[in-house]
């Protein structure tokens, strides 16, 4: 799992505090930066789909709206999705929370439009294995995309929720349109 | 060993504690010899739950390996050893607290505690109406009309039981809110405390704010109107002397897990006349005089609210708890607390993009901080200080209306105790230092 530059170039984006934790910690250091690779900090700043209000369900789509709360951190999100002929047309949310629960809702909205439901079904299927597979199960790129980037949170059992409430939600929600 | 011994209280009042002293202390305490993600765990969630002492895990043992039976009942000899551990564990608590034998009931913690007090008074109401029980009940009784007084800054375990208590007996619930700095608004509860009061419910110190509440005050507003008082200690008793007769409160409760003990025992403080005449809240084995097929009379406190088969040997090990604070000395865990919680405010005010919540630094609280840090989510927060190996507290701590109030939807807390010097306030306070720059916020 070592890659030979562990790290992000340095830049304006580069954590201060890697070379310390490597120095001083190895194996630790890999872990935080597992959990928190550059995408998932980039997501959970620049939220794609983000904003409910803002939104509007394309005119002759099904929706389905769900609303998710984890009551032990307060993370809290509320999807909605539309569906025409077959294909996610739109996925939007409001919420509230963690670095890791705000990009995995972003990353979810970003690839799963234009998506089939079968499709979005069997991705949403495919990130919930990885995620409570405690790092068994390995991501793979080619089904998962962007969203690979959350298998670091499997070995986090207390962050696993964190990752999945959006994706709860708009099976959910996924569901509620194709009823 | 040498000749010459001083005695304790001596000691207590003319030494102050320091670092060298508290990585003695740390010797007792084994969990905390040890490296999470490769680094000594530096342990700041107390305010959670504390760990045990040696001599506290010993006297558990010690009871399974020598004492264990039932209690109160059986004419053999375990049971007797059992009986007299488990009674004399009742006394070593009760003068902790200042109250009377009879006066301190076992529960499995604050939260129970707090809810026995609810369904004992709406039961009161329901007596009073069938003529049962004391003369007494009437007065204790809560209806339509009456007003039950919290505060903004209180625990759900201290909110919630309340609530059902105002929606069991038709009472209206109110609270009293607080100022920016974490303080209660004292002019406003002395507008909110009125004669349609029947019972003020507050926190001694809180676990978010670390305010220490003024209870002399409230309890005179209390007094004025004949209101009941009930005082959560769950962050008080475990760090300063509580004497629950100088406060003058009715009812008191706190949880044996963050004073040193075992999970599953706290106490019930309650004034001798009110806990013998209140109907009980569980019923059942060992809290009975006489039962027929119809219905059954209770004995007094305080046993008339210890019901079924006890938390023998978690009574026991709090009181081991006990004498392990005392020993160390109560005012001189206190005054190292205060310490450290100012070196945590003090500290964390000094970070950019840190809010600390509650008291500004100078201002009197209790050895905890809580904060938010701007741009990063506490549950952010607190992976980055684990890996670190520095164990806070993240989320809400159970006060969501509190969080409501301030704006937050979480925060950070860190939170000491007797066995945390000030290198662990030092590591903290440099590891969040460099929190919002791994997060680029």
């Amino acid at each position: 799992m070592l890659s030979s530059t562990p790290f992000p170039a340095s830049g304006p984006t580069s954590r201060p505090d890697h070379t310390d934790f490597f120095l001083e910690t190895g194996i630790s250091t890999m872990s935080l930066d597992q959990l928190y690779q550059q995408i998932i900090l980039d997501h959970s700043k620049q939220r794609h789909g983000s904003g409910l209000a803002e939104t509007q369900a394309p005119a002759g789509a099904s929706t389905g709206q769900s609303h998710q709360l984890n009551p032990v951190c307060g993370d809290e999100v509320t999807l909605r999705l539309a569906v025409a002929d077959g294909t996610v047309q739109q996925i939007s949310w409001d919420g509230a929370g963690c670095s890791i629960s705000m990009a995995s809702a972003s990353v979810l909205s970003e690839m799963g439009e234009g998506m089939s439901v079968a499709e979005l079904h069997s991705v949403i299927d495919n990130f919930r294995e990885v995620l409570r597979s405690r790092g068994k199960v390995q991501a793979d790129p080619e089904i998962l995309g962007d969203a690979a980037a959350f298998e670091g949170v499997a070995r986090y059992a207390a962050r696993v929720k964190c990752a999945m409430i959006s994706w709860v939600a708009a099976e959910d929600a996924l569901n509620q349109a194709t009823a | 060993m040498t000749a010459v011994s001083t005695p304790a209280s001596l000691l207590q009042s003319v030494h102050a504690m320091d670092n060298a002293e508290v990585l003695r202390i740390r010797n007792d305490f084994p969990v905390l010899d040890q490296l999470v993600n490769g680094k000594p765990l530096i342990y700041l969630d107390s305010g959670a739950t504390s760990q045990n002492p040696l001599s506290v895990i010993e006297a558990e043992q010690e009871f399974y390996e020598q004492r264990n039976a039932a209690v109160h009942r059986g004419a053999h000899h375990l049971a007797v050893e059992a009986t007299e551990a488990f009674e004399d564990a009742r006394q070593t608590v009760a003068d902790f607290i200042g109250a009377q034998y009879e006066e301190t009931v076992w529960t499995s913690n604050a939260t129970e505690g707090l809810n026995l007090i609810s369904y004992a008074l709406s039961n009161a109401a329901l007596w009073a109406a069938q003529g049962r029980g004391s003369s007494a009940l009437k007065d204790l009784a809560i209806g339509p009309g009456d007003e039950i007084v919290v505060t903004a800054m209180e625990h759900h375990a201290n909110l919630i039981p309340w609530q059902e208590l105002a929606f069991r007996t038709g009472a209206t619930l109110k609270h009293i809110p607080i100022t920016d700095d974490g303080a209660l608004g004292l002019d406003a509860a002395a507008e909110i405390i009125g004669n349609r009061t029947r019972l003020l419910a507050f926190t001694h110190a809180s676990n978010v704010l670390g305010t220490i509440n003024p209870v002399a005050e409230l309890v005179a507003m209390a007094r004025r109107v004949g209101a009941l008082v009930v005082l959560d200690a769950c962050q008080s008793v475990p760090h300063m002397a509580v004497d629950v007769k100088k406060l003058d409160v009715d009812f008191a409760v706190f949880s044996g897990h963050k004073m040193l003990a075992p999970t599953g025992v706290g106490v019930l403080y309650g004034k001798q006349e009110l806990l013998d005449v209140l109907p009980p809240f569980l019923t059942g084995g060992s809290m009975i005089t006489t039962v027929t097929m119809e219905r059954a009379e209770y004995l007094p406190a305080p046993q008339r609210f210890e019901a079924g088969t006890q938390r023998i040997s978690q009574a026991v090990a709090l009181a081991a708890a006990v004498n392990y604070l005392s020993e160390t000395g109560i005012d001189r865990i206190h005054a190292w607390e205060a310490t450290l919680g100012q070196r945590l405010v003090k500290g964390l005010e000094s970070i950019e993009g840190i809010r600390v919540v509650g008291p500004a630094s100078g201002a009197e609280r209790i050895g905890l901080a809580a904060f938010d840090v701007a741009g990063v989510h506490a549950h952010d927060v607190g992976q980055f200080l684990d890996d670190r190996g520095i164990a806070v507290r993240v989320g809400h701590h159970c006060a969501q209306p509190l969080h409501r109030r301030l704006g937050l939807t979480a925060t950070t807390r860190a939170s000491t105790y007797l066995y945390n010097t000030t290198d662990d306030v030092d590591a903290f306070l440099d590891a969040v230092s460099g929190v919002r720059a791994y997060f680029q916020a």
